[in-house]
């Protein structure tokens, strides 16, 4: 190592000399100037972390300013909080912000025992053949794009769809699925549910992998049947993980991607498919009114994380199960 | 799981607990295959077959005329190009700088490191939204630009963590020590010794970014406006929203053309969404190891 011979004995971190109290900044340069590499490396993240994520926080502030596209931010007029009272005050408000809970909501409630419930199921197909099957399959929708799957979900549904195909063969009228507001957050929550289930999965087929075969034989000797054996041993080894996914699906109650959302709207659906972050991308980029949009998304960003943080606060004090 | 495989013989309740798991298991393989296999199918069956929904189970009358149609539409195959350009480069950027960023925060003589990663994944959780975005790119003079595509998360914070955790769990700090002895500078270090150890993370994160920049559709059609730089989504978003193949591909003539034309393109549909997934496909078998891997140290705390 270089620079060593300074020291008389080789120092753990990095020559750093431990004995004599120095001050920080000495140190560090000290550091930056021995592990230059290790700098140089991180550079290029350091860079696009800078400019791609910490200097928009610059453009937060138009959240406050009659911004015009084309001005100088700085110089536009500072209108204090009447961007976010337009929007609370508008119509438009109550709607976006119930939509996203209720479609969120309904993704918790349905996705998120789905996966524990095929994870279990899965842990118990003796035949490897069967469960391998199940998994590919069951995987593979995950990488469908957003793109296609709306083509797919819109292709399903339309009045001569597949859906619509098998009523008719049952004896029902068609319906337009898609033009139905009150069924717009089913076939959403639902479609979602179905490509990410297999997906979601993994996390705890990995979990119930770890499992000390030690238990089961056990748990078989006393006699348990296999629902003992999951109450018993596999949901207890799940448990941690549980918790922190759900708390993560709590932090991200108020935020629904904007992707998939966007290529399934319309205007007859879009009473209950109006979500906050398509409002946002709606009432910025095509009605360019741009302060408005900030602020509609400024709220949206700091309640997520208000929510994260509580959560992840509440959950530390009951479980000790934690992000960090 | 070769807990089953213990002496002691299934009770008759174990037997029917198996017996309704196996049956729901084949439930949920349907709803997975049915709906894959009936793209296909339609995808190959007259278009009037497909529009009265005489295609169920099998294809009806099969034709190609779907796929006839969509492979002599230019701006589908200039997407495809596209798509494998921004593909191809993008994850070899995300990769070279998710590895160096990674590998440098996983040593311990950087003091640094704590503050970094921390402030790296500040943007997990917070950030300045579409229209601050939207105007630093502006700014950047990145508009309509194909860098913006490559640029515009060149770093995933997740998998930087996960590349890290790796490194750090798998390769042993003797090897660093024994490296540096002989004189291995640390970029010398990450080159010859790192990178060939981490083949594994090398593809989860290639399949991770690089399905990433197949699928996404959003940052293009917002950032690009010329299009002979449109990636495939775009373009299989144009055809999935035309309601006759004429707003596509040629003029509309007659009233019975026009109605042809409208079933064409249901057809058509279903011929693009399979054409534009080929590539995932095609990738699939050999990658799904890399996710299992991916998911599995991702869930490791580090």
């Amino acid at each position: 190592m270089r620079g060593q011979g300074v020291y008389p004995v080789p120092l753990p971190y990095g020559g750093i000399e431990l004995s004599k109290p120095e001050n920080y900044m000495r140190r560090l340069g000290k550091n930056i100037f021995q592990h230059y590499e290790l700098y140089l490396l991180v550079l290029p993240a350091v860079v696009y972390f800078a400019l791609f994520h910490y200097a928009p926080l610059y453009g937060i502030q138009i959240a406050f300013r009659n911004y015009y596209p084309g001005f100088s931010i700085a110089n536009s007029e500072f209108i204090g909080w009447d961007n976010f009272a337009r929007f609370f005050q508008s119509y438009q408000s109550k709607r976006v912000i119930w939509n996203t809970l209720r479609i969120s909501g309904m993704s918790l409630v349905i996705g998120f025992p789905g996966p524990i419930l095929l994870a279990l199921m899965l842990n118990h197909v003796t035949n490897l053949r069967y469960k391998k099957v199940v998994q590919t399959v069951s995987y593979a929708p995950y990488f469908i794009s957003a793109v296609a799957m709306a083509g797919m979900i819109t292709l399903f549904f339309s009045t001569n769809g597949m859906f619509n195909n098998m009523r008719k063969l049952m004896g029902k009228e068609t319906i337009q699925f898609m033009g139905k507001a009150n069924l717009f957050p089913w076939i959403y929550v639902l479609a979602n549910v179905w490509k990410n289930l297999g997906w979601n999965s993994i996390i705890y087929i990995a979990a119930l992998a770890s499992v000390d075969l030690d238990q089961y034989e056990a748990a078989r000797i006393d006699g348990a049947n296999k629902l003992h054996i999951i109450w018993h041993i596999e949901i207890p080894s799940i448990m941690p993980t549980m918790v922190v996914l759900l708390i993560m699906n709590c932090g991200r109650i108020m935020s629904v991607g904007h992707e998939q959302i966007l290529l399934l709207q319309n205007s007859l659906n879009a009473p209950t498919s109006e979500i906050i972050s398509t409002y946002v991308y709606k009432m910025g980029l095509l009605n360019n009114d741009y302060g408005y949009s900030t602020a509609i998304g400024l709220f949206n960003s700091i309640v997520n994380l208000v929510l994260l943080v509580s959560v992840n606060w509440i959950s530390g004090k009951i479980s000790a199960n934690s992000l960090w | 799981m070769k807990a089953n495989v213990s002496a002691i013989r299934e009770t008759r309740a174990d037997r029917m607990f198996r017996l309704v798991v196996y049956a729901l298991l084949a439930v949920l393989l349907i709803a997975y295959v049915y709906p894959l296999y009936f793209v296909v199918i339609a995808s190959i069956s007259d278009p009037n077959a497909v529009y009265n929904g005489e295609v169920l189970f099998l294809p009806a009358q099969m034709t190609l005329e779907g796929y006839e149609e969509i492979f002599h539409y230019g701006e589908l195959w200039i997407g495809y190009l596209n798509s494998i350009f921004y593909t191809v480069a993008g994850v070899f950027i995300n990769i070279s700088v998710t590895m160096m960023a990674a590998y440098a925060l996983s040593r311990k003589e950087m003091m640094l490191r704590g503050v970094i990663l921390k402030l790296f994944m500040f943007t997990m959780f917070f950030g300045g939204g579409l229209i601050p975005t939207y105007l630093l790119v502006k700014s950047l003079g990145l508009l309509d630009s194909r860098w913006v595509l490559l640029l515009n998360g060149a770093v995933s914070v997740y998998n930087l963590i996960i590349t890290r955790t790796f490194l750090v769990s798998t390769l042993p700090e003797e090897l660093h020590e024994a490296a540096t002895m002989d004189g291995c500078r640390e970029t010398r270090y990450l080159i010859s010794v790192v990178l060939p150890l981490s083949g594994a993370i090398i593809g989860v994160n290639a399949l991770y970014y690089g399905a990433g920049h197949w699928n996404s559709y959003f940052s293009a059609m917002i950032y690009l406006t010329n299009r002979s730089k449109f990636p495939l989504q775009l373009i299989l978003r144009e055809i999935l929203n035309a309601t006759t193949s004429s707003n596509v591909f040629e003029a509309a003539g007659s009233e019975a053309e026009k109605a042809r034309q409208m079933r064409v393109a249901e057809v058509i549909k279903y011929c693009s969404i399979i054409v534009s997934s080929i590539p995932l496909l095609v990738a699939y078998p050999f990658v799904q190891k890399s996710f299992v891997k991916g998911v599995m140290i991702g869930s490791i705390k580090g």
